[in-house]
């Protein structure tokens, strides 16, 4: 455990990719098989389940410790992390224990706690904070029970880390970690090993992710050498049929055949052995519906018939990554374009769609078309090389993404909390309220866009203007304006303005404007009659 | 009627006519220790430690300063005024004050573990005691310094192991001495910034056994900081002056580190957790040691700190003062050389 913790702080606290990368290496050259699996496991998102509430850890912690549960609270606000703050509190123990358990020694016993009673769970959990007996090793614990872990380490540095200690080529190591495998069952060497040929038919090839465009178009090149496509609003997936079976995958790498019955009536027509990369997208029509709905729809277990029928899921496909069973992403694009036209073409299924070329001829033309995205339901558009082959994860040079700008808002920051992770201990989430006569109507939050400095800034107003002394929100003067921007805007019946905004951030701190001069609740709605319908 | 008024000037004593620690001009000052927040400038006349008065002299410019020993006792206008060691950094006192049999202490800011340069924390009994609570969190507990020591040590080590210098990020005055003292059992390669250069200088001169440092020069060749230890103050790890390093390993030695967030905020390889404050625990320990019926709480987790005190049987109730909450990261002011 003391390694995985070791690795976790050189993780959290370097910003040099290439000390991450040596520390990861590191590790996995010397850590044991099954730690590896899991280590994995959890870089890739396959936690156990959680299995304590995070109500019951507090109350758990405060008693073993002997706090109030308002100092806990505080404590907890300062920090930002639940899994930290419990770290910090309990006390280092000063008797070494003599035996040191493994990172699979206590995620086992996570699993196995799922079934004990909580009287078992809480001995287990005390003891285990009492044995480990460091702030880092207690924090990685508490951070595995709870899930969520967030590490900073891309999907490409691992790959990167694990090719290099298998001596395996990146490529391959993508594939294997991918898909559908139970860290519980599998051994290292089953995950790993080159000849294992009975390969999971559910996985998914590495996602190939194209980097946002910030220069002219024209700095590309020939028009004639690109493929222009519209970016689509929704969530990016691979549509998998092998051995008659079909599998839904999200860029998250979660299997989410189960979210989208529509599908399945795609499979019979299908020939076996096909990947099609696309995009998930809500569509009547062929008319794609703001991505709102779909997330209304994305949370639930099971989807209820008037949702299927007022929020259709529908495919956009634009790309074909395997063919009768063989991996084509070697070839150009417009070889497995012209395939995938065809194949579609003979399917001929309302909901696969294929995501239209977008024809141009001049860099003007195609800025001109970029302008009308909006009304096309896109964020913009994706230029492709023609002569590229389907690469692994976020690469330059070949796909770019070429989003319309933003809409904005000027609003006033009336409440602030506490941020958590790099922003833990300043106020860095904050709400924002537009006019409605002489009231104010929150409508947005925003966590992102400022600097460090005006972090710092709007930090040192909310401490000095602040009403609550205790607890997490600070209701604040309404008296700092910011420009927000946001993608896109949908009515809603949950937020008290009527509207919820698609990614909004701050776009900039508007010093030049007061309260009075910010945008009004009718503003708003004004933009969901014209982009949001 | 109070001995200690909390007005918009600082902590005011009616019955000496005269000021703790203020932050605007006033006739008499006493002055718990040279940081900026607690030391300002303008007042006409400044009674503090003797280790005190060439700190002020060197931030303040020269003035009307006044030294006094620890333990010895000055009548101001019938009050009676004595400075006790507060562990803090050199020279910083807490100010007891006795009138008609009545006692009060004002801590300023403080640590109990004897860091061997600041002189050893003293508790003062007292009926009412005005404490700091920089790090009033149960969050936050510190690691005894030989322990800190020993890791700044072995980091240093490491980086000359891969031919890399250390820079170590801390506060020039107080927690500079305490990295210097640190690393000089390993490394004879110290080269400080000017901001803690002109700090080294002044104690020097005032007779302070302190280690032999280098200044860090522009006409200085890059090749001289392989494998040397460089200590400068917060600020410095984000202006190009930090550039001639390369390559390098940074750290920042501040309580401030204890929470992983505030480290990884700071774009640093290492945060050691070292401070000049006492941490929770030690708060504690110097509210009950002091024997005070009433407790006040100033600059830091006042509100949690102060109503923690109260529901555990020692009134106590918040101040609003000037002091920074956030001194140990202050920006220094001090031009970059």
């Amino acid at each position: 455990m003391k390694e995985f913790a070791q690795l976790i702080y050189l993780l959290g606290i370097t910003t040099k990719t290439n000390e991450k990368l040596r520390a990861l290496e590191e590790y996995f050259y010397k850590a044991d098989d099954k730690d590896r699996v899991w280590v994995i496991a959890l870089f890739t998102g396959r936690r156990p389940r959680r299995t304590i509430s995070s109500t019951l850890l507090k109350s758990w912690c405060a008693e073993y410790i002997d706090l109030p549960l308002w100092l806990f609270d505080e404590s907890y606000h300062t920090v930002g992390d639940l899994s930290e703050t419990i770290a910090l509190l309990i006390p280092d123990d000063e008797t070494d224990a003599d035996e040191k358990r493994s990172l699979h020694f206590y995620i086992e016993s996570f699993i196995l706690l799922a079934k004990a009673s909580e009287e078992e769970k809480k001995e287990f959990m005390l003891r285990s904070w009492k044995e480990l007996g460091s702030v880092p090793e207690r924090f990685v614990f508490n951070k595995i029970l709870s899930g969520a872990f967030r590490i900073g380490v891309s999907q490409q540095l691992l790959i990167k880390a694990l090719a290099k200690v298998s001596s395996l080529e990146a490529a391959v190591v993508a594939h294997r970690i991918s898909g559908n495998w139970d860290p519980a069952t599998i051994s290292y060497e089953e995950l790993m090993q080159p000849e294992n040929a009975t390969a999971d038919e559910s996985k998914p090839y590495p996602f190939y992710l194209a980097y946002p465009l910030e220069t002219e178009p024209s700095l590309l090149g020939l028009p004639g050498e690109w493929q222009g496509e519209w970016k689509w609003d929704g969530i990016r997936g691979q549509l998998i049929k092998r051995n008659e079976a079909i599998y839904v995958w999200s860029r998250g790498e979660d299997l989410v055949t189960e979210k989208f019955p529509e599908y399945d009536s795609i499979l019979p027509l299908l020939p076996d052995g096909v990947v099609l990369d696309g995009e998930i997208i809500p569509a009547v029509n062929g008319k794609p519906l703001p991505f709102a709905q779909l997330q209304t729809r994305i949370g639930r277990k099971n989807i209820p018939k008037k949702m299927l029928q007022e929020v259709p899921v529908c495919f956009f496909v634009y790309d074909l990554l395997e063919y009768e069973g063989i991996d084509i992403r070697e070839q150009p694009l417009e070889q497995r374009r012209s395939l995938l036209e065809k194949l579609v073409a003979e399917i001929s299924h309302p909901s696969l769609i294929i995501s239209p070329v977008i024809a141009f001829d001049t860099w003007e033309e195609l800025t001109q078309i970029r302008n009308r995205s909006r009304e096309e339901f896109a964020e913009g558009l994706m230029l492709k090389r023609l002569s590229s082959s389907y690469q692994v994860g976020r690469k330059r040079g070949d796909w770019w993404k070429w989003k319309i700008d933003p809409l904005v808002i000027d609003a006033v920051m009336i409440y602030a909390q506490k941020g958590s992770g790099r922003r833990s201990g300043l106020y860095t989430d904050y709400t924002f309220a537009v006019k409605d006569g002489d009231k104010l109507v929150p409508f947005a939050k925003a966590y992102s866009g400022l600097t460090d400095q005006e972090i710092a800034k709007v930090d040192a107003f909310v401490k000095r203007n602040a009403i609550e002394k205790f607890g997490p929100v600070r209701t604040v003067k309404p008296e700092l304006v910011f420009e927000l921007a946001f993608e896109g805007i949908a009515a809603s019946k949950r937020h008290k303005s009527g509207v919820a905004l698609r990614f909004p951030r701050i776009n900039r701190w508007r010093m030049d404007k007061t309260a009075g001069e910010i945008n009004t609740l009718e503003d708003l709605r004004s933009m969901l009659e014209t982009y949001g319908k | 009627m109070p001995l200690i008024d909390f007005t918009n000037k600082g902590l005011y004593c009616s019955a000496g006519d005269f000021y703790i620690d203020p932050w605007k001009p006033v006739n008499k000052a006493i002055i718990s220790h040279g940081h900026s927040d607690h030391a300002r400038w303008g007042s006409s006349s400044y009674l503090c430690h003797t280790h005190t008065v060439p700190i002020l002299k060197l931030r303040l410019g020269e003035g009307n300063y006044q030294g006094m020993e620890w333990g010895e006792h000055i009548s101001i206008n019938g009050v009676d005024v004595s400075l006790y060691p507060a562990g803090h950094i050199i020279g910083s006192s807490q100010v007891r004050i006795e009138y008609n049999g009545e006692i009060w202490v004002f801590s300023g800011d403080f640590k109990l573990e004897d860091d061997g340069l600041s002189g050893a924390f003293e508790p003062v009994k007292c009926n009412v005691f005005i404490t700091e609570s920089t790090f009033g969190l149960p969050i936050y507990k510190w690691k005894k310094q030989s322990i800190i020591y020993e890791d700044i040590r072995n980091w240093v080590l490491a980086n000359q192991q891969a031919d890399k210098a250390s820079v170590i990020i801390a506060y020039s005055l107080g927690k500079a001495q305490r990295v210097i003292e640190a690393v000089s059992a390993v490394t004879e390669d110290i080269y400080v910034h000017g901001a803690v250069w002109n700090v080294q200088q002044t104690l020097k001169a005032a007779g302070h056994q302190l280690q032999a440092v280098k200044k860090v020069e522009a006409d200085i060749p890059k090749t001289a900081y392989r494998k040397a230890v460089i200590v400068a103050p917060s600020g410095a790890e984000s202006s190009p002056w930090i550039k001639r390093f390369t390559p390098y390993s940074l750290a920042i030695c501040s309580g401030w580190m204890q929470v992983r967030g505030n480290a990884r905020r700071k774009n640093a390889d290492r945060g050691f957790v070292l401070s000049d404050h006492a941490d929770w625990e030690g708060l504690l320990q110097a509210v009950k040691e002091t024997g005070a019926e009433k407790v006040f709480v100033t600059h830091g987790f006042q509100s949690a700190f102060s109503k923690y005190l109260d529901e555990n049987g020692i009134p106590a109730a918040e101040v609003k003062t000037a002091y920074g909450d956030d001194e140990e990261a202050e920006k220094e002011t001090e031009e970059p050389v």
